[in-house]
């Protein structure tokens, strides 16, 4: 997958890591993908409401060594 | 700093029926899943991540006099929006302290009765979750029945009672939420309790409850008198306190009735529980007063207690209002509610198989009970 931007989110808690995906998705352009990687648990169910909410694809997820990662497509 | 409220604050408000009103700030999803009740509460749920930019999603629902409490997962975001609305002049603004993770934990007491010696039962109202637990006390010595795993409420209570919890009981192996019954029994040196039928392969060392096999509380006549009640379970076992008290567990509810499938043997329990219902409690004496280890409704909390007399539910109860044995099976085995939130995992805590570190434990904890079946 071509990933435009790295968010790192690890060992934050909420609202963090959506603060920062949020920023992250207004420096990239509709189509890009963004990579977020996350360890808060809430950050899953969260990251996915909100790339719904937005109009972004969550397009891929996965979880490894209690890192959860997420590739999500700008709408 | 943005102001905050505890979870007990916010308790008590809602057991003395004030008026509350609180702005959810989690997802949709799990607002839709488990959310602050009662009868006195409104709510509003807006995620956070819409209220990032401003407050333009809520801000007509919203009212500058008015007490706002705001809620989140685990207190975090609830902070984030509350100072937002600090900010917009919202002066009466509240962060949820610790979220509704500490909402889940909170226990609310609760005086019941009192008993023939001069002793007392209280109920532990867990509100975040609708589990009941139990607290007999009586000449210095005090039973808890059904502990949650915050086994540190009952201790200190106990302690500002001055009396030694000397027994603890678990009215079957619960499937809904972790029990606190062998740590409490643990650290205060009291005497385990457990129906042995749910706990063949238990990884520690228990006290078999059996059948009439009495109890005594204190150096008084409070009994503590067990009975066979399966269904919900195949150990399941009821106690009835004082002559006077009947402890249900999750078999009878106030308007509903213990779900026979959480072992997954739904099919094989409907027997048993539909014996428990009809003919077991029905022998009772109607005038004993319901004690059930859950509540799923709000109106099922009066007063800040979930009570009924057993006489009264077989007239109001619909899960003891089926006529045939047919029309019995299909209410508890179709159309079940969804089964709690990683009830198998909290089977195997509660037998001593796993153990899992303890933010895990409350992480597996959150979420509705989902125990009943409602006729």
């Amino acid at each position: 997958m071509n990933v435009t931007k790295v968010v790192d989110a690890t060992g934050m808690a909420c609202p963090m890591p959506i603060v920062r995906t949020k920023k992250a998705m207004e420096t990239i352009d509709t189509g890009e993908v963004l990579e977020v990687h996350a360890t808060d648990s809430g950050a899953k169910s969260d990251l996915t409401a909100w790339a719904k909410s937005g109009g972004h694809d969550l397009l891929e997820e996965t979880e490894e060594n209690e890192v959860f990662k997420f590739w999500i497509q700008k709408g | 700093m943005v102001k905050t409220m505890t979870v007990e604050t916010l308790a008590k408000r809602i057991v003395n029926n004030e008026d509350v009103f609180i702005l959810d700030v989690r997802n949709e999803a799990a607002f839709a899943d488990w959310k602050i009740e009662g009868e006195s509460v409104r709510i509003l749920n807006e995620p956070y991540f819409n209220l990032l930019d401003g407050l333009d999603p809520v801000i007509d629902q919203l009212n500058k006099d008015e007490e706002i409490i705001v809620a989140c997962a685990k207190g975090g975001s609830s902070q984030v929006v509350t100072e937002q609305l600090d900010e917009a002049g919202f002066a009466n603004a509240y962060s949820l302290e610790g979220g509704m993770k500490a909402w889940s934990e909170h226990l609310e007491p609760a005086k019941i009765g009192d008993l023939s010696d001069g002793g007392t039962i209280y109920q532990f109202v867990r509100l975040g979750k609708g589990c009941l637990s139990y607290f007999i006390e009586s000449g210095g010595e005090a039973a808890i029945v059904d502990a949650a795993r915050m086994t540190e409420v009952y201790e200190k209570f106990a302690k500002e009672r001055n009396v030694t919890i000397t027994h603890v009981f678990d009215t079957h192996l619960h499937a809904d939420h972790i029990s606190g019954g062998r740590k409490l029994a643990d650290a205060v040196g009291a005497t385990y309790h457990l129906p042995e039928k749910d706990a063949p392969d238990a990884a520690f060392d228990f006290e078999p409850v059996e059948e009439e096999k009495e109890v005594q509380i204190g150096n008084t006549t409070v009994k503590v008198h067990p009975v066979y009640s399966p269904g919900h379970t195949i150990g399941s076992t009821s106690f009835i306190v004082d002559n006077h008290f009947l402890l249900t567990g999750d078999i009878l509810f106030v308007r509903s009735i213990g779900r026979p499938d959480l072992a997954g043997k739904a099919a094989d329990w409907v027997g048993d529980l539909e014996t428990t219902l009809y003919k077991r409690y029905h022998e009772l004496s109607h005038d004993l007063i319901v004690l059930p280890a859950h509540y799923s409704f709000q109106e099922e909390l009066q007063n800040g207690t979930v009570t009924a007399r057993l006489g009264d539910l077989y007239q109001n109860n619909k899960g003891l209002q089926v006529e045939n044995s047919e029309t019995f099976r299909k209410m508890v085995t179709e159309n079940l509610p969804p089964q709690p939130n990683a009830y198998e995992e909290i089977r195997q805590i509660n037998i001593g198989k796993l153990n899992p570190e303890i933010e895990e434990q409350r992480e597996m904890e959150t979420g509705p009970n989902r125990c009943a079946v409602e006729g």
